[in-house]
């Protein structure tokens, strides 16, 4: 218990670092912003008044200060280009990036876990050679290629579904996580195939341990073994690695999203980052930073729980 | 210690090929690959056009070869610039250690926890969009803090062997203990690193250029083919698979070099 606390004080400092570091980074350009906002209409007297109406005017640690502050109590800042609240423009559009992570998390699990068994019945000659030539090549596409591939085969040739017309999630709940289901595959692909090598060669090195040897000795079948005892230790790097993926997940919803032209966080980061919003850029940045560091988190507590050997260690 | 294994070879049979015609293409293509009109709308693939044409008549496998030689120089640019600021920090940290080594390491484990293309877009936004220079030095960043990590390892582990021992007893100073002897021993290490460096670096390259914020028009590169390729996948789909396929064959090439790489160290069985 005394990790988790020092585990989350350090989740709480690497907070505060990377929105101070975003924050800081923006307001190197933001004295540009006023500027580009007003273009060519720019008088010194109307640049000052637009720069105390954004609140640039004031000392960059105040300014910090209020934007944490506001950031906690749901007040995002006023978007530089729609002149609205950041909050009423991303709140539904978190609400599909959460369903689009989630649904690429469950697959990733749900595929990677039955693969990685099965893949550890061969072990050497042209199968296992074919297997990692294989795992080689889903690495090496690209997530936004594999959805592109995707939406010809399913939307273009097939018709499951319509690319570009996602239909809401509020709308039509079940035909949007059919067209969910597409870009959480696009996204899953990849990672599986890590997934998949990471669980055999911890499998591997597992069976090479002494207690196997001795479980076989003492008349246990090889897939008693397996399942009943290495699975076991197999399975914990493996949780931790999973957690970690969710990091991965989000950076994969970005690209992936403008795919599928799906209304999600990662497409409003893109564009806005096209207009030089930043308000926006920063608020969406800051989110799917805290989210990446959450799972980071997870991940770690996760290991201490499933793995004792760790807490053995005086939890440093 | 086998020198030479089947995934090695055919990595560097693979990138031999590509490189080649990427080579090829700075120098060469079949037709001018922005000129409208080189063929007839939307033809498919024949001997006269490799990949057929897209919407405004243009050859595809002369835009193909063009946007792969983009991509592979920026993604070379940003695994140089990455792997010689990373391994010096790397270095000197390593080497010497104490206060300066601490900081950077904590540093590093908050920039490594982040997703790459995330920080990527950060910079990009900040340094601004739709330039060459800027994505190589925005990625160029973002690989910094894991070739420091790896060869900080390297260099620490080779602090106090017994050649660099007596190299420093011949009275060899930092610099020259730092290149000539410690350098070298680390590239087992470093090679690998630099093969994955590159992979990421053409990924992250082709995903920012098909976001519509790395390179634009006339450095098209790979990944903004597809996303124009894209809008015309109804009516061409080859435009979209023989992008994607490039960039997938020249991720496989260097992945496969690397796996070859590291089992010759002997380090995955």
């Amino acid at each position: 218990m005394k990790y988790a606390a020092k585990r989350i004080l350090m989740l709480l400092a690497t907070m505060a670092i990377v929105s101070f570091l975003t924050f800081l980074a923006f307001d190197l350009i933001s004295g540009d912003q006023a500027t580009a906002m007003l273009g060519t209409a720019a008088t010194p007297e109307k640049l000052a008044a637009l720069r105390a109406e954004l609140g640039l005017d004031r000392p960059f640690l105040v300014r910090y200060g209020e934007w944490l502050f506001g950031f906690f109590a749901g007040d995002l800042g006023v978007s530089a280009s729609y002149r609205q609240p950041v909050w009423t423009l991303i709140s539904s559009k978190v609400l599909v990036t959460l369903c689009l992570s989630l649904l690429s998390f469950l697959l990733i699990t749900a595929v990677s876990i039955p693969l990685g068994l099965l893949s550890t019945r061969w072990t050497g000659g042209p199968a296992a050679a074919a297997q990692t030539v294989f795992n080689q090549l889903c690495m090496a596409v690209p997530a936004f290629f594999t959805g592109i591939l995707l939406s010809w085969i399913f939307g273009i040739t097939l018709k499951w579904f319509v690319p570009g017309a996602f239909p809401g999630l509020s709308v039509d709940f079940t035909g949007s996580l059919r067209h969910l289901f597409f870009a959480a595959a696009a996204i899953a692909i990849p990672r599986i195939a890590m997934t998949v090598r990471m669980l055999r060669s911890t499998i591997f090195s597992e069976l090479q341990k002494d207690y196997v040897r001795t479980a076989i000795s003492r008349g246990n079948d090889r897939t008693a073994v397996l399942y009943r005892h290495v699975l076991k230790n197999a399975l914990a790097p493996v949780v931790t690695f999973l957690a970690q993926t969710m990091a991965e997940i989000v950076a994969g919803s970005i690209v992936v999203e403008q795919v599928f032209a799906i209304p999600g966080l990662g497409r409003m980061l893109v564009s806005s980052i096209a207009n030089r919003d930043c308000p926006v850029v920063e608020a969406i940045v800051v989110i799917l930073a805290f989210w990446v560091v959450l799972s980071n988190t997870a991940a770690d507590l996760i290991q201490q729980a499933v793995d004792p050997r760790l807490r053995l260690g005086g939890g440093a | 210690m086998k020198k030479w294994n089947a995934y090695f070879a055919a990595g560097l049979l693979l990138a031999g090929l590509l490189a080649s015609l990427v080579i090829l293409g700075i120098f060469w293509t079949p037709y001018d690959p922005t000129a409208m009109a080189a063929g007839p709308q939307f033809a498919a693939p024949s001997l006269r056009h490799l990949l057929g044409t897209d919407k405004f008549g243009r050859d595809i496998f002369s835009r193909v070869l063009k946007g792969a030689g983009t991509t592979c120089s920026i993604a070379l640019l940003t695994v140089a610039a990455g792997a010689v600021c990373g391994t010096a920090i790397g270095a000197l940290t390593g080497y010497f250690g104490g206060v300066v080594d601490e900081f950077f390491m904590r540093l590093n484990d908050a920039l490594t926890a982040f997703p790459s293309i995330l920080l990527a877009l950060v910079i990009i936004a900040v340094l601004g969009p739709g330039s060459k220079l800027n994505v190589v030095i925005a990625l160029g960043i973002v690989f910094i803090p894991s070739y420091a990590r790896i060869s900080r390892t390297a260099f620490a582990a080779l602090r106090d062997v017994n050649y660099v021992k007596s190299a420093r007893l011949m009275g060899a100073g930092p610099g020259r203990i730092l290149m000539v002897h410690i350098l070298p021993n680390t590239m087992p290490v470093l090679l690998p690193a630099l093969t994955i460096g590159f992979n990421n670096a053409v990924l992250a390259e082709a995903s920012m250029s098909y976001l519509g914020i790395g390179t634009a028009p006339p450095d098209a590169s790979l990944g903004y083919m597809l996303s124009e390729a894209q809008g015309m996948l109804a009516a061409n789909p080859w435009y979209a698979l023989g992008t994607g396929l490039f960039i997938v064959w020249m991720v496989f090439a260097a992945g496969l070099i690397g796996e070859g790489l590291q089992r010759r160290e002997g380090g995955v069985s």
